[in-house]
């Protein structure tokens, strides 16, 4: 036992010494250049990758996705509609920003363990925790202030005129005031509700 | 009076034949004539009315129509999207119309807290409108303009 540590110890010590001396055959030209060549690479390939992870493709991978969520998502006006926008999947569950979206990602490695351990592999075994699933987006929604509806929703862009009369009463009344977020009423909006009971706003 | 065999069936064979063709034809005008093994050109889907203004009710007790857009609201086991404003504890909120009272009676007329399990299904009964001409003539007189009818005759 001693013997091995000792030897991972020697092994630490020798990498220090190499990496704290001047480099003895190359140029300081060739690391730095080298370096930064690198460095583009890694940056090039980690934001790509990032990227893959962000698409529909990538997120119905999974059947648990495929199956459930995104057969919901595909007949409502957020998939199917007259001018043929459509939002995918990273569009309303990943922030945009950089560093809430490492963020999430960091969360996302949660999903992981659930996908590898088969926590909702089953129809039933999803519609038992999908009070629970929804319940995060809806947390996550509402403390952010909606910020993925707003990406493409805005309050300054929207004319009410434009609206139904019960709808325009509606923002003006909860919306632009700030008494409300988009998330508090259009629940649902996109995939089917799990049991509501005890949900405000769904006495 | 007694008929031989065959001319009861004969008897019903043409019976069935004229009353069915009469059937066919009406099937025929809502299918703008076009024979029963071709497929015709869908008609085009009509937009929902959403003016958010009530309509008047032909009869007391007809279910008012729904004077908004429905699409994707979701009324199942879990959830109830009509009821999430025209609930007696939303209405506050939503200034929406709440559900009558008669929804909160069971079958028997008696009268329970909550909506009655059988009043629930909110488009079994209130559906929207579209802008659309009507396929069949219709006669429907109002029961008011009946009553003045009547009182001066």
């Amino acid at each position: 036992m001693t013997a091995l540590i000792r030897k991972i110890w020697k092994l630490v010590v020798y990498v220090w010494q190499n990496t704290t001396r001047p480099a003895k055959h190359l140029s300081i030209g060739f690391l730095t250049l080298g370096g930064f060549v690198a460095g583009v690479i890694f940056w090039g390939g980690f934001n790509t990758a990032l990227e893959v992870t962000n698409t529909e493709t990538f997120c119905i991978g999974c059947h648990e996705m495929a199956d459930n969520v995104f057969v919901e998502l595909q007949s409502t006006i957020h998939y199917t509609n007259r001018s043929g926008v459509r939002a995918t999947c990273p569009d309303c569950h990943v922030p945009h920003n950089w560093t809430d979206k490492i963020a999430r990602k960091m969360q996302a490695s949660k999903e992981v363990w659930g996908k590898l351990f088969g926590t909702i592999n089953t129809r039933e075994k999803f519609l038992a925790h999908r009070r629970r699933l929804a319940g995060h987006e809806w947390e996550r929604m509402k403390a952010n202030n909606s910020l993925e509806c707003r990406n493409c929703h805005s309050v300054t862009g929207m004319d009410i005129t434009q609206q139904s009369a019960r709808a325009a009463t509606a923002h003006q009344k909860f919306l632009f005031t700030g008494q409300k977020t988009c998330i508090d009423c259009h629940k649902g909006i996109a995939h089917e509700l799990p049991d509501m009971t005890g949900v405000a706003g769904w006495e | 009076m007694k008929f031989p065999f065959f001319i009861t069936v004969a008897g019903v064979l043409v019976l069935s034949g004229v009353i069915g063709s009469a059937y066919a034809e009406d099937i025929m005008t809502l299918r703008d004539g076009i024979a029963i093994d071709i497929e015709p050109k869908a008609p085009l889907m009509p937009k929902v009315e959403n003016t958010d203004e009530k309509r008047v009710r032909n009869y007391p007790e007809q279910p008012p129509t729904i004077p908004h857009h429905v699409r994707s609201y979701e009324i199942s086991t879990n959830a109830n999207k009509c009821l999430s404003c025209h609930s007696r504890k939303r209405t506050g909120e939503s200034q929406a119309p709440m559900i009558s009272v008669t929804h909160f009676m069971d079958r028997d007329y008696q009268v329970l807290a909550t909506v009655s399990p059988r009043r629930y299904f909110c488009n079994q009964c209130h559906v929207t409108q579209a802008d659309t001409k009507p396929l069949v003539e219709n006669m429907f007189i109002d029961v008011e303009d009946l009553l003045i009818e009547g009182k001066n005759n």
